[in-house]
Order: structure tokens, then sequence, then C-alpha cells
């Protein structure tokens, strides 16, 4: 009973913050409902014993994604004006798109929901929670039957990394920038000269 | 049978209620008495005495700076964002605290033994950034919000080698769970083979809780207190509570990780007559004697040598590392299995 109560706690909280990410008009907040979002599916993880899961969600997405989501969001210089006043406009277009979307959602999801040999295919791999627990699981499947597909995935990530770098990257001109190496490297012979100057002469430096 | 269900959740919830008491409130105290200890073990450093006054040997100064932060007004800034302004000290502090529920102060001394317990810790380290994001974007100040932006880019870099330096632990572990790894700590404590993550672990904890050299983020003399300049009375007193909370936990971290937690140095006559917890206690202060030590010694780090740090040393330095111990633990054999 205390598991249900809790569940319905995470998932209405959940709805609820999931549908303010969209209706806030402040994008920050926006973006901070977004978060509680991600916690809350922790939350439900959890309840359904995926704890691994669950951490993985919360430092992945909350505590790395998000974090730079809501850095660029702050940085934005958004005109709130501005911004609701195609509202009407853009009405039509956006319904449209939430639509096909949302067909698209009930065609995949209908036949997979009502499919008999559903059941069969979810109780196959599952291993006996009370003999292995959830880390050592996902490990021994991950590593062993999915290592190529697991490899893919990291090069995919690797190949938008090195993108995003190529894209930004550029050569400045004229900036000062510190070579640590150099510094060490230089002697006292190098930065100091000891000069006797006459009386009334000076010296050029 | 219903009332006897609920009898018994009844008495779980004030068991759990009892323990979270019991840890929090020696916790505050900590916090209090590390305050006072900062500002003993600088002036010492600096050949002043530090507060004397309050109390015998001005032990009762954080009582009465507490005391004061409680009687004074809270101000929110007109730009400021109010809820969120709110928000964000309270967010700092409970971060703070939750964490504690993982740490094991001796065996089997724990309010909740789960299975990831590294990553939970990892996790919720990881979520302290967003109090400070949040407090200096709320402000609507400059300075703020700067001290913010710096905070965020600092977190995020040095939780890299962070995360690079748990996995090396818990390849040697072989188990996410916080007693597993203290026990594995048994026969050699890990900072002696694996002391420079060790060394790593320290300077990014460093950075992690915004502590000197690292401390840019509120950089006194650059941008005055940067995201708590707008913060008064109570909302900047749970600012300060939270940051030394996070640092005590910091040293915890690494009292579990590498000084064998709760384990006597040597498991001999007088050293195991010492219950766990004391031991547990005299590693984490000793952690946060460093911390102090270098407060009062390191100037501070210009922002673009610390992301050097960050990225350029840290981080391929503990890729490294986690690659060779891997290695090493496959080639001898000693791979937990």
């Amino acid at each position: 009973m205390l598991a249900a109560i809790v569940f319905y706690v995470f998932a209405a909280i959940l709805v609820a913050s999931a549908a303010m990410v969209i209706v806030a008009r402040n994008p920050v907040h926006s973006v901070l409902f977004l978060i509680l979002c991600f916690f809350n599916a922790a939350g439900l993880f959890v309840l359904m014993g995926a704890e691994f899961l669950a951490m993985i969600l919360v430092v992945v997405y909350v505590g790395a994604v998000a974090v730079l989501f809501l850095f660029v969001v702050m940085m934005l210089d958004v005109d709130f004006v501005k911004l609701r006043e195609g509202f009407a406009r853009y009405l039509p277009v956006g319904a449209a798109v939430g639509l096909v979307l949302a067909a698209e959602l009930v065609f995949v999801l209908a036949p997979w929901a009502f499919s008999a040999s559903v059941p069969e295919a979810i109780s196959v791999p599952i291993p006996d929670p009370g003999e292995i627990h959830n880390t050592k699981a996902i490990g021994l499947v991950l590593y062993t039957d999915y290592a190529y597909l697991f490899q893919a995935a990291g090069l995919v990530l690797l190949v938008a990394m090195v993108g995003a770098i190529v894209l930004t990257l550029r050569d400045r001109e004229g900036v000062k920038r510190q070579s640590i190496a150099r510094q060490v490297a230089r002697t006292r012979g190098q930065g100091v000269e000891t000069v006797s100057v006459k009386s009334r002469e000076g010296v050029d430096v | 049978m219903a009332e006897g269900t609920f009898l018994s959740m009844a008495l779980t919830g004030a068991l759990i209620l009892g323990q979270i008491l019991l840890v929090t409130v020696p916790l505050l105290l900590a916090v209090a008495m590390l305050t006072y200890a900062e500002r003993k073990v600088i002036g010492a450093i600096q050949l002043r005495k530090g507060p004397n006054v309050v109390g015998p040997f001005g032990l009762f100064q954080p009582f009465a700076d507490a005391l004061k932060l409680l009687t004074k007004e809270t101000i929110v800034p007109t730009g400021a964002n109010r809820i969120v302004f709110m928000m964000a000290p309270m967010l700092t502090l409970l971060l703070s605290l939750v964490a504690w529920a993982v740490i094991p102060f001796d065996a089997g001394w724990v309010i909740a033994d789960i299975n990831v317990g590294i990553l939970y810790l990892f996790a919720i380290s990881s979520l302290g950034v967003y109090g400070i994001i949040m407090a200096g974007w709320a402000s609507n100040s400059k300075y703020a919000f700067l001290g913010a932006m710096r905070s965020a880019a600092q977190m995020v870099s040095y939780e890299v080698s962070i995360g690079f330096v748990i996995i090396t632990v818990l390849l040697c572990v072989g188990s996410l769970n916080l007693s597993d790894i203290v026990n594995a700590q048994k026969n050699m404590w890990f900072f002696i083979p694996l002391f420079p993550m060790f060394v790593i672990f320290f300077v990014s904890a460093l950075a992690e809780t915004n502590r000197s050299p690292f401390d840019l983020p509120e950089g006194e003399s650059e941008i005055v207190a940067g995201y708590f300049v707008e913060y008064s009375s109570m909302s900047f007193a749970m600012f300060f509570l939270g940051e030394y909370a996070a640092m005590i936990l910091m040293s915890g971290m690494v009292s579990i990780l590498f000084l064998g937690g709760w384990l006597p140095p040597f498991d001999i006559a007088p050293f195991n007559w010492i219950p766990g917890i004391v031991w547990f206690a005299l590693k984490t202060a000793l952690c946060l004697f460093v911390f102090l030590w270098v407060r009062a010694t390191m100037p501070r780090y210009r922002y673009d040598q610390l992301m050097r740090l960050g990225w350029k040393i840290f981080l391929p330095f503990s890729l490294f590392w986690v690659v060779a111990t891997a290695g090493v633990l496959m080639a001898t054999g000693w791979i937990p299995r």
C-alpha cells in the first residue's frame, strides 16, 4: 500500500511538472520543472527496483545535461512580450505537429500493448532479483551480448563530441596565452640581465 | 491485522526519524565547530589568536554568530525572482544533508545501506550546483550571476575526474556499496596503492565544494561574494551551513574511499579497542584540517588555470589510471568477482 501511495505521488508530480515545462512562461522555470521531472522519473525507477538506472539518470541528466541546459537558457536574452506575440498565428501549425506525433505514438503503442506475444517477450531475459542485483545484471548483459552495440553508441557520442568541437573551434588573433612549459623552462639567464650604469649616462634597454 | 501493520509502519517511521535526528543534530553541531576550528586554525597559522572572547576559548562563538544571523532581517532584492531566490539556499542545505543517509559511520551504522551508495553520493554532490546557479540567477545581480556561471563550469569540470577516481576505487572493490568499499580495505587502505588518485580526489573535492584555492565563485576580492552577495540573515546562514556540511561530507567520502572508513590503522590491541566511529571521525577531521590548512596557505587560482588543471591534467591522468588499474587487476587476477 505504501509503495502505491509513493508511486502515485511521484507519478502525479512527474506529470504535473511535465505539463509545467511547456506551460511556464519563464524559460528558466521550464528548465527547473524539467529537472523536477527527471528527479521524479528517477524516483519511479527506484520503486521498480532499478536503482542503478535511477542514479545514472540523476547523475547524467540532472547533474550534467540539465546544468548546461540551464546555463544556456539563463544566458539567453528572451523578450517575453515578443515571444507571445505570434501565439495565435503559430497555433494551427503547432497543433498539427502535435496531432501527428500523438497519432504516431498511438500507432506504435497500440499493436505493442495488445499483441499476444508481449508477455513472453518480456519475461525471458530478466534474472531473479533475489540472487543478482540490477547493477550486476545490466553489466553482465551490456558488456557481453550487447558489447558491439555499446561500442557503437560510444562511437556515436564521440563523433558528436568531435563535431561540436570542430563547429565551435576558431583561431582567434591576438589572444595572449599562458604556456606553462615555457614559463617553467625559463632560466635566470633569460629573464634577468645585470647592467652597470655609468653615472649621468643612462642605459638603452 | 490491519491495525498491526499500521502500528508497525508507525514504529518504523519513528525509528527512521530517530536515526535521521541522530545523524543530523551532531552534523549541525560539527558544522558549528568547523567554523570555529577554521577561524582558530587560520588564526594560528597567521599568528593570531582567533575567536577567544565568547565562552571558554571562544567555543560559543559559532552559536553567537548563528543567533546574530537569526535575529537579522531577511532582505529580498526588488528585482529578484522571489520563489527561486528563497528556494536556492533551502536546496543547498537539503542536498548537503540528504547525502548523509548512506554514509556508514561504523560497521552497520548507516541509515540506508543501499547497493548503489557511492553512485547516490555522486548524484547528490553533482546536484549541489543547482543551489548556486539558482541563487545567482534569481538574485538578478551581475556579481551573483558571474559567481554562478563560474561555479557551474567549475563543478561540472571537476565532477568528471571525481567520477574516474570513483571508478578506480570500484574496480578494486567490485561493489557500489559503501560498507563493502570500507571492508575491502581491511588489508590495505586504498590511499597506498592508489596514491595519485587520492591526491586528485582531494583536490577535486576542494574544487567541488568551492573551497580555496578554487573559491572563484565567491572570489570576495573581485566579485564581492559571488552567488550569495544578495543574501542576508537566515537564507545566508543556510548557504553557509550547506557549504560547510558539504565540506564535511567530502572529507567523509575521502576517508571512506581511501582511508579505510571506520577501520583502525592496525588491527591489533590498542587500536581496535577504540570504536570505529571514533576512527571515522578522526580521519574526517584530519581531511578537514587539510581543507583549512590549504585555505590559509594557497593563493586563489585564475579561471583559465583552473580549467587547465581540470581538463588537461586531471582528466587525462585519471583516465590513464583507470585503464592502468584495470589492466593490473586483470593481469594479476586480483580483480574481485
